[in-house]
């Protein structure tokens, strides 16, 4: 049984307090008046420091076809300017949260997987995963509450101005209208945690039961999740990620970000793992477990690229122009996070753990694994900020307190999960193979 | 140097032919080489076989596959008959990168494989026309044999076989080299 520390429950409590102190001054912060954004730019122009500003007079010149004055002009790019600053606490604390859900949903798939294949090898980690996925309710719910709350400061379509003078939105309004979105979460919602509470349960129950009868039945309702998972998390990700630029659509934007999420989650199985072990809390799991794990971070990350490659290079290849506008607005104000990207979600792991022998050495798991998760952070960052603050982004106070925030709540639920319940799912059948399984 | 002899010695399971690896080893004989019909999992670390280097071969048959790929599209359509592609004439290799990136795992993938494949055929000893090394055919079948040096103590070695398990002890000579 693991007891929460107490050494570890106030640092999460430390993290959750400082990260919503942090947000909130940036929250404040941020409403900036018309004016104090004129200054900002005057400022920000006899400094000569932006290219950016003289970007966009030229882009609001051509939109406004020419027949404003200047001066007309540079109120509407301030308005403009203005509420970019106004979206940025809003979109930071949205990137956290979804991110810390998308762990969690991304175990749960892979918990799913393991029961629906009835994996040999994995049952001594399987404490581990359900501890993960209690994060998912909560999680779930926040997203969906920033998402109902940050309304127009995160998806543009929400913004009833907006679809007025945009006939591509008002076509897709049968599926992009607030109602309809929220009752679609709550079903997606309600389908994973219901997954999530039963799988629980059963895992529980079969502990003392000398049959198979629970294993039996999580088994059945894995395979059913699994069907309801693919269809649904791919909505989320139309709904929950690619509609902040309503223009913009892919279509295999579910699996890109099912690779993002099950990576993360893998990681995160891993990182936790050898969290437990280097208490000696784990000790029927071995080096051939670490081992399994890592192989799947290094098979995923890849995988992750082939889709992020994929969708990358039709876009590019055909450019035409309402879907590369997407990619051009990443390379050009992104271009360090875009391309730093893959190289902590590609190119690093790759190299990190090509190598079977290292697979097996928790420090270098360690060291791929945060890479990992700090580059997804990364992928999910560039999927939201261009939509919302456009060029006015920075990895500043409003960001860095929104993931201590997540973070902190993160920790602190999963750990009180871990704490609920023994750490080795005895009456799994086929535990007994996976203690004993080596490579 | 002459002839000298061998033991071989026959099982019909691999579980019992690991067991008996594990036995010999223990009283210090050398194993020769063991013949199977199909890779026993652990076989080699019971032996003290040294671990296979054949996945740094593979990452450098990569590399090259990686490198061969790069040049050969940058000659094929930049510098022999610049291509424009996807509607962007720029004709620069860098430019133009994405497109060619299939190209570059293609080949990097069929690089590492064939090269592999064929390093270690030629590693095991294997390439055309030549004569089978076992030495009983029914080790391509559903029987084990196990090659033992016997040194000088032939009758403890016998007894030791017999109770691994062994269907079959039969001892040869053979040229040594």
């Amino acid at each position: 049984m693991y007891t929460i520390s107490n050494r570890l429950k106030i640092f999460s409590i430390t993290l959750i307090v400082l990260g919503a102190l942090g947000w909130g001054y940036s929250y404040v912060n941020s409403h900036k008046s018309l004016e104090e954004v004129k200054e900002i730019l005057a400022d920000e122009s006899s400094h000569g420091g932006s290219h950016e500003s003289v970007d966009h007079e030229v882009e609001s010149v051509s939109n406004n076809h020419g027949d404003l004055s200047h001066d007309a002009n540079e109120d509407k790019h301030a308005e403009h300017v203005m509420h970019q600053i106004h979206n940025r606490p809003y979109a930071a604390l949205y990137v956290a949260a979804f991110f810390f859900m998308m762990i969690s949903l991304g175990v749960l798939a892979f918990y799913a997987i393991q029961y629906a294949s009835q994996a040999g090898w994995s049952p001594v980690l399987y404490r581990v995963m359900e501890a993960i996925t209690y994060y998912l309710l909560p999680g779930a719910l926040i997203v969906l509450a920033i998402a109902v709350i940050g309304d127009k400061h995160i998806f543009i379509w929400m913004d009833p101005e907006v679809v007025a003078h945009d006939e591509l939105i008002q076509g897709k309004s049968s599926w992009l209208n607030k109602p309809w979105f929220i009752i679609r979460a709550l079903i997606f919602i309600g389908g994973w945690c219901l997954y999530r509470y039963f799988s629980r349960k059963f895992s529980l129950a079969q502990d003392n039961n000398s049959g198979n009868k629970y294993f039996k039945l999580n088994f059945r309702i894995s395979a059913v999740f699994l069907v309801f998972f693919i269809y649904t998390e791919s909505m989320m990700s139309w709904d929950w990620i690619m509609s902040v630029d309503p223009h913009w659509f892919s279509t295999l934007f579910g699996w890109y970000l099912f690779a993002s999420m099950i990576v993360s989650g893998i990681t995160v199985i891993a990182l936790i793992t050898i969290y437990l072990k280097s208490k000696g809390l784990l000790d029927f799991v071995n080096d051939s477990h670490l081992h399994d794990l890592a192989k799947f971070m290094f098979g995923f990350s890849v995988f992750w690229t082939y889709l992020w490659f994929s969708q990358f290079m039709l876009i590019w290849y055909a450019n035409i122009p309402e879907e590369v506008t997407y990619y051009v607005t990443r390379i050009e104000h992104y271009t360090i996070p875009f391309f730093g990207m893959i190289v902590m979600n590609f190119i690093f792991p790759f190299l990190v753990l090509i190598n079977s022998d290292y697979k097996r050495l928790p420090w270098f798991i360690v060291m791929a694994g945060v890479v990992i998760l700090i580059g997804h952070y990364v992928d999910i960052f560039v999927m939201i900020m261009p939509a919302t603050v456009v060029d006015r982004w920075f990895f500043g106070l409003p960001e860095i307190s929104a993931l201590a925030l997540f973070s902190g709540l993160f920790m602190l639920i999963v750990f009180y999960s871990l704490s609920k319940a023994p750490l080795l799912a005895k009456g799994n059948p086929y535990i007994k193979e996976s203690e004993n399984f080596h490579y | 140097m002459g002839s000298s002899k061998f033991v071989h010695a026959i099982y019909n399971d691999d579980d019992v032919l690991l067991s008996a690896v594990k036995m010999v080893k223990d009283e210090k004989f050398h194993i020769e080489e063991i013949y199977t019909p199909f890779p026993v999992h652990g076989l080699d670390k019971a032996m003290g076989l040294e671990p296979t280097r054949i996945a740094i071969a593979s990452f450098i048959y990569g590399c090259i596959g990686f490198t061969v790929s790069i040049l050969m599209m940058n000659y094929i359509m930049i510098e022999d008959w610049p291509m424009d592609i996807g509607g962007k004439p720029s004709f620069s290799y860098i430019e133009n990168m994405p497109s060619f990136v299939p190209i570059m795992f293609e080949l990097t993938v069929f690089f590492a494989a064939h090269l592999m494949v064929i390093t270690f055929y030629l590693r095991s000893r294997m390439w055309p026309f030549k004569n089978a090394e076992n030495p009983d055919k029914r080790t391509t079948d559903d029987h084990f044999l196990m090659e033992i040096d016997p040194s000088s103590k032939l009758k403890d070695l016998e007894k030791i076989l017999k109770e691994s398990g062994a269907v079959e002890i039969k001892i040869i000579e053979k040229e040594s080299h």
